[in-house]
């Protein structure tokens, strides 16, 4: 998947702009996201159902993938089944 | 990969929320992503292959960078204060653009040059009216998914040879923004003010920014002291960016005033030039709740790459010893997203402490002129400035590395000769810099300002002075006083026409 790509979610309203990516495959809700959205909503996996957050940057444990959330939604991120984590950015002071 | 993104997210998130406040009128986040595709159909409509701002800032500047970017053409606001000539030569580099700003001049200067003209009330207004068709999310140009398309394009202002058209792609902006900005991170009553003209690369991060956390933008189109001030306080603004010279003037402003209501103030960033020490000193007790942020970066970096924070100024203020009290003079630490190092003349990288010439890289530096790209092979972008890092860290600079002094291959920063002088009582503003010299190639030549009310110094007591301090060789070998040094409108000292006056 390019960067820059924007996926959506088959189980929920989440978006997802593509920042880093490898091979695998990108999950919302416990579906594969894809860059049109199905004509049946997928159900909504209760494993995956923690939800996303706007403007939160999620990343998994090698730092292969990394997905901004751009419209969040009632589904959580994952890549091949293994969910992702909320990417933590130190603050930095306001410089402009 | 788009910025329009920056504001579609915030117009998205909060769209009743105030994105801009400019001459007592307010925008919401929606109302400005709503004038920003109205743009876009406009740019469409012209065919322009740039979109160009001759004016001063104001909800013009931002509806033109995020038209500009949804239409995927290249954003490239100009320095109204150039001549006539200068411009047109600029403008021409640019057509067919849609220009907007002062239509008389314009149309005067580059009438033949195939530009469509909008005058900035024009311009907003049309964009307000224009009701795009379809599906916003067409605008976002699929085409471009790498961010790699030209966002913006700044003029340098080409003191030696035509200005160099240097270009940040959508991928460098978005790179500085998302790796230094938490999404919707300011409280709904903080405002940010933005008095810094909009062909400046601050300028334009500053509204990058501040839409990408949520914070209100209030804009001071021409700088004046009292008019900060009162802004400050009729929109308790909350943060602020300056550069040294208007914070010199606030200051002076507030010492005439008696009282001035800044409590809001919690942030103050600065940069852009060197700050003099007595300066931020006097700032920081008159600010006594704003933590003061000193900015580093360059137009070819997306602004800033390294940072001195509140805690550093105040750690620096308080201490004894006299390493920590000299950050206060530091550019202070780079931002964790971007790699900073010293470089000797071969390329070396050179350790802590040795002065050199600054590089960076990340992926906020573009390092690109429309000519060509300056990076080397591995990205690291020669910035032209010369400084050194200290053993824990800090960035230090000591001028542009063409205003290095090289005196019989000895290489002197103007900087350290310049602080030396600036502790005489009698001297308020110094200037060294190379003059020519038939034994050295180069030796030292200065340019003083008085402090009102003082005699010059002899100038056997001038040289000792710096004999005693530095080394011989520092010691000036021509020294004139001036009633005061040429600094442009960006507080950035113009050191080629010292040196043209001291070649004389």
């Amino acid at each position: 998947m390019k960067p820059g790509t924007r996926l959506k979610s088959a189980a929920c309203d989440t978006e997802v702009m593509v920042i880093r990516s490898a091979e695998g495959t990108i999950e919302c809700g416990g579906a594969p996201m894809g860059e049109g959205k199905p004509a049946d909503a997928a159900l909504l996996a209760a494993d995956f159902s923690t939800g996303t957050l706007m403007g939160k940057r999620y990343v998994d444990a090698d730092g292969k993938y990394e997905l901004l959330c751009v419209k969040p939604g009632k589904g959580s991120l994952a890549v091949d089944g293994v969910a992702l984590v909320v990417k933590d950015a130190k603050p930095l002071p306001a410089s402009d | 990969m788009n910025i329009a993104l920056l504001l579609e997210m915030a117009a998205d998130a909060a769209p009743d929320r105030i994105a801009l406040v400019c001459e007592g009128k307010r925008w919401t986040y929606g109302e400005l992503l709503a004038a920003a595709r109205g743009a876009f159909e406009l740019i469409r409509q012209s065919d322009a292959q740039y979109v160009a701002l001759l004016d001063e800032s104001s909800e013009a500047a931002v509806i033109a960078v995020f038209g500009a970017a949804l239409a995927g053409v290249p954003y490239c606001p100009l320095n109204y204060r150039l001549p006539d000539a200068d411009l047109a030569a600029l403008l021409v580099r640019i057509a067919p653009a849609l220009v907007i700003g002062d239509e008389e001049r314009i149309t005067r200067i580059a009438g033949e040059q195939g530009h469509t003209v909008l005058a900035r009330e024009d311009f907003a207004l049309k964009a307000q009216e224009t009701v795009p068709t379809g599906d916003a999310r067409e605008y976002d140009p699929g085409a471009d998914e790498t961010g790699g398309g030209v966002a913006i394009q700044l003029f340098t202002s080409g003191t030696t040879a035509a200005p160099k058209a240097a270009i940040l792609r959508h991928a460098n902006l978005l790179g500085y923004i998302l790796g230094t900005v938490e999404f919707g991170s300011a409280e709904e009553t903080d405002a940010a003010l933005v008095v810094v003209p909009p062909y400046h690369i601050a300028g334009i991060s500053a509204l990058l920014s501040s839409i990408y956390a949520l914070r209100t933008i209030v804009m001071l189109p021409a700088f004046s002291p009292e008019g900060w001030l009162e802004l400050v306080r009729k929109e308790r603004v909350s943060n602020a960016f300056v550069v040294p010279t208007m914070l010199s003037r606030i200051i002076e402003a507030m010492e005439r005033a008696g009282s001035s209501e800044v409590s809001s103030l919690r942030a103050i960033a600065y940069g852009g030039g060197k700050m003099p020490l007595e300066v931020i000193r006097k700032a920081l007790d008159l600010f006594p709740q704003a933590g003061f942020t000193n900015a580093y970066g360059l137009t070819e970096t997306s602004s800033t790459v390294a940072l001195l924070g509140p805690e550093d100024h105040r750690a620096a203020l308080a201490s004894d010893d006299p390493a920590v009290r000299a950050r206060l003079t530091s550019l202070g630490k780079p931002i964790p997203t971007v790699e900073i190092e010293i470089r000797g003349e071969n390329g070396e990288v050179l350790p802590a402490g040795e002065p050199g010439e600054i590089y960076v890289r990340g992926e906020q530096v573009s390092g690109e002129y429309k000519e060509k790209s300056a990076l080397d092979a591995e990205g690291w972008f020669p910035t032209r400035d010369a400084g050194y890092m200290d053993e824990h860290g800090y960035l230090f600079l000591s001028g542009r590395a063409d205003d290095v002094i090289v005196r019989g291959g000895e290489n002197m920063s103007p900087g350290e000769i310049e602080d030396v002088l600036l502790t005489h009582p009698a001297i308020a503003d110094a200037c060294a810099c190379a003059i020519p010299s038939v034994e050295w190639g180069e030796t030292v030549g200065i340019a003083l300002v008085l402090r009102d009310g003082h005699a010059a110094p002899a100038e056997p007591d001038i040289k000792d002075l710096v004999r005693a301090r530095l080394r011989s060789s520092r010691v000036p070998e021509k020294i004139v006083f001036l009633g005061e040094l040429p600094y442009n409108e960006m507080g950035k000292l113009l050191r080629r026409k010292v040196k043209d006056l001291l070649a004389d």
